[in-house]
């Protein structure tokens, strides 16, 4: 694509967030939006990350977040013509504590009371969602049948397919180096291919996004930790209908349809290196950890390891909106691990914020003044 | 326009065809990770030892580049798959 050197709207991170924006703004009328990314299409931590999708959290606002998500990744193949891999099989949750127990029992009375239908499962119940389950230290379960998972490549590939027909402009292997802002308005962004002069920026470029802000005069208090995750080879489908979580035992299991089954914990020590390495840790932390979830792995062979960045926020909510110092510089960023399931429903709110239309949820609560503010929304559900 | 070499199979774990590798370098899908996103091609247990070089050489003959200019793209562990139990039961720690 050839280079100019104006856009109505530039978009910083082709993962999840800057793929669905530009698609959502594009179908707002925005005449010309310019992506970039310092690396290709889903190459960061969108194509690195579990893949789930789920309205079971504990806050109000991701409940709400979560709920819309689902009945928009439900639509979503149909809406951008391109099948999305969706596997609508349910999270299992499993407390291992009292305390914890306790509040996934909270989180349903609130989810119920927002429309969701998750529901505290037994012991035999939970063996019927999931036949070979262990944990046989487990104090209870909850679940919800619509949550479930998505191929997270077929997503963010179906947005970029999309916003290309419609006309966004893409410029992969290109690395932002300054935003331009003077008056308290951004104008524009310096790039290692030449500069492109805009009156809105928006920032969506996941594990990196604290040091996009920064060049911007913006300082958002994120930090980004490397957690790892492994695949099997192809198995049957059926050893693990629904995708298993659990916040105490550390872990999420979950089977692609195409049969291959992902696994992931969050790392000791949360390394915030930014190197995106894999270790022999984890690899036996995690295979542990699934003999004693799902014992019938045991035979099956892992055939690929890696990593990917979480993007934390101080309460582990994401962070989205304008800049309050920088009128035009847009946020969708911080969201401590779920950009990916959130990505489609926050692509069209901050689409909206930027054309001045009122959006379906208003997200208010998650600019990042409530850090200066002191009213942090902490986030229980996190793994 | 459909080539009969179309309807080889270039990676053999993932049952890609050379004609949907294809289809989506003309779509402007340039490097070999990207492929691998779309297709799945090199993502199973040979981990692409089978189809890397074919597809690398693909990209080049399309695009008119020379293969030693096209990114290999990324090589993840492990080597070569292990069982579950095998790494679980190991006594180091």
């Amino acid at each position: 694509m050839e280079w100019t050197n104006t856009a109505d709207v530039v978009v910083i991170g082709a993962g999840i967030q800057g793929t669905a924006i530009s698609y959502y703004l594009k179908r707002r009328g925005v005449e010309k939006v310019v992506v970039l990314d310092k690396s290709t299409v889903c190459s960061g931590a969108t194509g690195r990350c579990g893949a789930g999708i789920r309205a079971q959290w504990g806050t109000e606002m991701n409940c709400r977040l979560g709920l819309a998500c689902v009945e928009k990744f439900e639509g979503l193949s149909q809406e951008l013509g391109m099948d999305i891999g969706l596997n609508q099989s349910g999270y299992l949750m499993v407390a291992y504590q009292d305390k914890e127990w306790e509040q996934l029992q909270k989180n349903v009375t609130l989810q119920n009371r927002l429309g969701i239908a998750s529901r505290v499962v037994n012991r035999e119940e939970a063996n019927e969602i999931c036949p070979g389950l262990g944990a046989p230290d487990a104090l209870g379960f909850t679940f919800h049948a619509r949550d479930g998972h998505a191929d997270p490549f077929l997503t963010t590939f179906a947005y970029h397919k999309r916003g290309r027909e419609l006309g966004v402009i893409y410029h992969t292997g290109t690395t932002v180096t300054d935003i331009k802002v003077a008056n308290g308005k951004v104008f524009g962004v310096v790039t290692d291919k030449g500069h492109i002069d805009a009156p809105v920026v928006i920032n969506a470029a996941g594990g990196h996004s604290q040091f996009i802000a920064s060049m911007a005069g913006v300082q958002l208090p994120l930090f980004s930790e490397r957690h790892e995750i492994i695949i099997t080879e192809p198995v049957d489908a059926g050893v693990c209908p629904p995708m298993l979580m659990s916040f105490s035992g550390n872990y999420y299991i979950q089977q692609r349809p195409h049969g291959s089954i992902i696994a992931g914990c969050s790392p000791a020590g949360h390394p915030q290196d930014y190197e995106l390495g894999t270790s022999w840790q984890f690899l036996q932390q995690m295979t542990r950890t699934m003999l004693a979830v799902l014992p019938r792995t045991r035979g099956m062979r892992i055939v690929r390891q890696w990593s990917g960045l979480y993007n934390m926020s101080p309460d582990r909510q994401a962070v989205l909106g304008e800049a309050d110092d920088v009128t035009g510089f847009f946020v969708s960023v911080g969201f401590s691990g779920h950009g990916f399931m959130f990505g489609p429903v926050t692509g069209e709110i901050i689409a909206d914020l930027v054309v001045g239309r009122e959006p379906e949820i208003n997200v208010d609560m998650l600019h990042y003044r409530r850090f200066q503010l002191g009213e942090l929304i902490l986030e229980p559900a996190v793994v | 326009m459909e080539r009969p070499s179309d309807k080889i199979i270039v990676c053999r774990c993932e049952e890609v065809t050379l004609g949907a590798v294809r289809q989506w370098i003309a779509e402007g899908y340039h490097t070999f990770d990207e492929l691998k996103r779309i297709l799945r091609v090199g993502m199973g247990p040979c981990q692409g030892r089978g189809c890397r070089e074919i597809v690398l050489r693909e990209i080049a003959a399309m695009t008119g580049k020379q293969m030693s200019d096209i990114p290999p793209g990324s090589f993840r562990p492990l080597t070569r798959p292990v069982k579950i139990g095998a790494i679980a039961d190991d006594g180091g720690e």
